[in-house]
């Protein structure tokens, strides 16, 4: 890969590789599992088989001991499934549930979670959002009572992805009374008495097992405590730029793979005498899509590169997340508008491109949000 | 209202804004079918995007009056203006389903303009009196497989055989293509003439050969069965031509016309609805302590959508004063057509988007309006051919 990608050739196996894999095992299962709301647990075992679950974890956990560039690969690679919901549980499970305890676990905790999660043998998922909490994290409301020996939890999680599936919820909970900043903590809560989900039906990524999660008296014991007390709202923090990077790397990779479908339709399809490339329209249109695409890798590789070399960069991962997430939708509109009737179709594919790309805006921090942050960021 | 030196003047911004081609019988038909889309089809819109509306929808509206609005009395029509077609197509998005909403469509404003139109007596007898009624069910053939946005590719053959035409093709993307009893169809009757090759048929989906191939899966206007179609050898008279002979491509041209301004009125229709409730939305959500309304981005975003709708109503509204005037105003129905489709998708998605996490999940509705919506752009003449028909129009 040339220009200023970060990826080197060890990666550029990796990405073939990983590439193979999925195109041979999972890609031709995408519509069906779309249509069935749902995918077979045993990709994740597949997927460990192949190392592709624990690429930025030490080998002492059964990980690959790479890096985040490693995991990066992954992520545009799993965008090829052509199911942004099985993207999307098997990177929630990778890129957001299993990384606080990787970071802020004690070594018990990584021997009961990470392992497991690594062999694809224990989802994880992260209930941070509330129906009455969304952009406002502070805001959550899930309470944690101090008990004998742990804590009796009480409250509601929403929009969780592989909430379903998930044997372990990587939760946020009040521990003080006013919660806030200073009195978040988190528990590593299994799946058992008191948890309840519930699946959602959603516009898209419909294979994945979204979910609202209640939890009724659920005692935690202590030793699930993730990190230090009342400090849990740095974990959240930090572990939405790993999040925000990978939805960019992971628009990305749908871009990529909807140009490819898209520009093979418009070499074919006739219309007026001449295939829809023949028309000026449309060829500028697909200029257009091109020339998006390489902004956004840009941006994001840009914000990867800055991101692995320990920069912390805020403003640029934030602006990354920002700018691919439209982009993708965008991209995938102007696909299915391409298409004619065709786009229009389920059978055809990029109207479910566009229906998965559309979270994007929203999810993992919404575009309003991502604003709110680069306007503190640029000291505005 | 004049300003003098005493008064002060306040803006009106909860009157009751007319539109001078509206008259007190209009906004009372208005009434009266938003009454009954928000009683008797509302209530089902949910369950009829699993399956589909049932066929007795045509007869309930047909008792009511509502398929003939602008259709003669003498066909059982009430015989009113063409504007009393646009409130049909503004108040029926009170049923919440676009796919029921372009059902009717169809039936009232596309198949069965041409037969009132290009028909003889005895044609319209058959099918208008009935269709008025809701007792028989229409549709529209124009588009093939590898036909659409170029209707003069069509290649479904209609062969003369004695007194009678032989039809051989394949139609798709056909809305009521399940249900209807009979299909306005462009065929081609003669490869060598051109444009003037083309000839319109009226042929009863029962005849032998007709075959409902596919119901077909789409990204939104599920409320709507769509069709595939296969014509295999189906025999009908020389008596079921419509129109003239040869003359099917002029015909058609016309019908899209009509029914590309009911698709622009449609759609602000439901781009109107759609702000509402989300206006709606952001009074009762609230995010860091005050509704969601209040913050200074999404007030500019209802801000931006309120002008948009209101562009392409005005648009709507002139062309349709335009075309009830005797005018003929081809490019002025392509723009209001591409403004008002692209509008409708701006609009649900920046709805979606008000709504936050709630906007993405199938229960709050938003997400189905884009869906439902993102058709216009494609459907009965995409942006492309909109822009194509407005550039030529021009002499370019």
């Amino acid at each position: 890969m040339a220009g200023n990608s970060p990826f080197t050739e060890e990666h550029d196996e990796l990405r073939a590789s990983a590439r193979g894999f999925i195109e041979r095992e999972l890609t031709p299962h995408a519509e069906q599992w779309e249509r069935e709301e749902w995918f077979p647990e045993e990709v994740f075992p597949k997927l460990a088989a192949q190392g592709l679950l624990g690429l930025k974890y030490p080998e002492q956990y059964g990980g690959q001991g790479g890096d985040f560039l490693h995991e990066a690969v992954m992520i545009e690679e799993l965008a090829r499934i052509g199911s942004g919901g099985a993207a999307a549980g098997i990177g929630a499970h990778i890129g957001i549930a299993t990384p606080p305890i990787w970071k802020f676990g004690t070594e018990e905790q990584k021997q009961r979670y990470l392992v497991p999660a690594i062999r694809g043998e224990r989802i994880g998922a992260l209930g941070i959002t509330e129906p009455g909490a969304g952009s406002d994290v502070a805001a959550i409301s899930t309470r944690a009572e101090q008990v004998d020996g742990g804590w009796v939890v009480n409250g509601e999680k929403t929009y969780i992805t592989n909430g379903v599936r998930a044997h372990f919820i990587v939760t946020a909970v009040k521990t003080t009374q006013e919660g806030g900043h200073h009195g978040i903590s988190f528990l590593v809560i299994d799946r058992g008495e008191g948890v309840e989900s519930a699946k959602l039906k959603k516009l898209g990524w419909n294979a994945s097992d979204t979910a609202t999660i209640a939890y009724q008296d659920v005692f935690v014991p202590q030793e699930n405590l993730l990190g230090n007390l009342n400090e849990g709202f740095a974990l959240i923090m930090a572990n939405f730029q790993w999040e925000r990077l990978a939805m960019a790397l992971g628009a990305v990779g749908a871009m990529q793979l909807a140009w490819e479908r898209t520009v093979a339709y418009a070499q074919e399809r006739q219309t007026f005498g001449r295939p829809l490339t023949g028309h000026q329209a449309i060829r500028h249109k697909l200029a257009d899509l091109a020339t998006s695409l390489h902004t956004c890798r840009c941006v994001t590789y840009d914000a990867l590169q800055r991101f692995v070399d320990g920069e912390d960069p805020l403003k640029e991962v934030t602006m990354a997340k920002l700018l691919t997430q439209r982009a993708c939708f965008d991209f995938m509109d102007d696909c299915l508008q391409i298409h004619g009737g065709a786009g229009y179709m389920r059978e055809y594919w990029i109207e479910s491109a566009a229906r998965d790309a559309r979270l994007g805006p929203i999810g993992g921090g919404s575009d309003e949000i991502m604003r709110e942050i680069l306007g503190r960021v640029l000291s505005l | 209202m004049a300003a003098t030196a005493e008064s002060v003047v306040k803006p009106d911004f909860n009157a009751n804004r007319k539109h001078f081609i509206f008259t007190d019988e209009h906004e009372q038909l208005r009434e009266s079918i938003r009454n009954f889309a928000v009683k008797e089809l509302a209530p089902h819109a949910d369950e009829w995007e699993e399956s589909t509306f049932p066929d007795s929808v045509f007869p309930r509206m047909g008792e009511l009056g509502f398929l003939g609005l602008d259709k003669p009395e003498q066909y059982g029509g009430q015989g009113g203006d063409y504007y009393t077609s646009l409130v049909l197509a503004e108040e029926i998005t009170n049923a919440n389903s676009g796919g029921l909403a372009m059902g009717i469509a169809v039936h009232t404003d596309m198949a069965m303009p041409p037969i009132l139109a290009f028909g003889t007596e005895e044609q319209k007898q058959e099918w208008v009196v009935p269709a008025i009624k809701g007792q028989k069910i229409l549709c529209l053939g124009i588009t093939e497989p590898d036909a659409g946005s170029d209707v003069s590719g069509i290649k479904t053959r209609a062969v003369k055989d004695g007194d009678d035409y032989i039809i051989n093709g394949s139609k798709t993307y056909i809305t009521n293509g399940h249900r209807a009893d009979v299909i306005v169809l462009v065929t081609k009757t003669d490869p060598d003439a051109g444009y003037d090759g083309f000839t319109l048929f009226l042929v009863p989906m029962d005849s032998p050969g007709v075959i409902r191939e596919k119901r077909l899966e789409k990204l939104g206007m599920h409320a709507s069965d769509t069709a595939l179609l296969a014509f295999q050898d189906v025999r009908v008279p020389a008596s079921a031509v419509l129109g003239q002979v040869g003359k099917g491509f002029y015909h058609i041209m016309w019908e899209l016309q009509g029914e590309r301004l009911i698709g622009a009125a449609g759609c602000v229709a439901g781009a109107q609805k759609c702000f509402e409730k989300t206006i709606q939305y952001a009074h009762e959500r609230k995010a860091f302590g005050r509704e969601i309304g209040k913050f200074q981005v999404i007030r500019h975003k209802f801000a931006e959508m309120a002008t948009k709708i209101e562009s392409a109503r005005q648009m709507v509204y002139v062309t349709a004063w335009r075309f009830n005037n005797g005018e003929y105003p081809v490019r002025e129905i392509s723009m209001a057509k591409l403004h008002a489709s692209r509008i409708a998708c701006e609009v649900a998605d920046e709805c979606i988007q008000i709504h936050g996490g709630a906007g993405y999940m199938r229960e709050y509705g938003v997400e189905r309006v884009w869906r439902d919506m993102r058709l216009n752009r494609i459907g009965a003449g995409t942006d492309e051919i909109m822009l194509d028909v407005i550039g030529r129009s021009y002499g370019l």
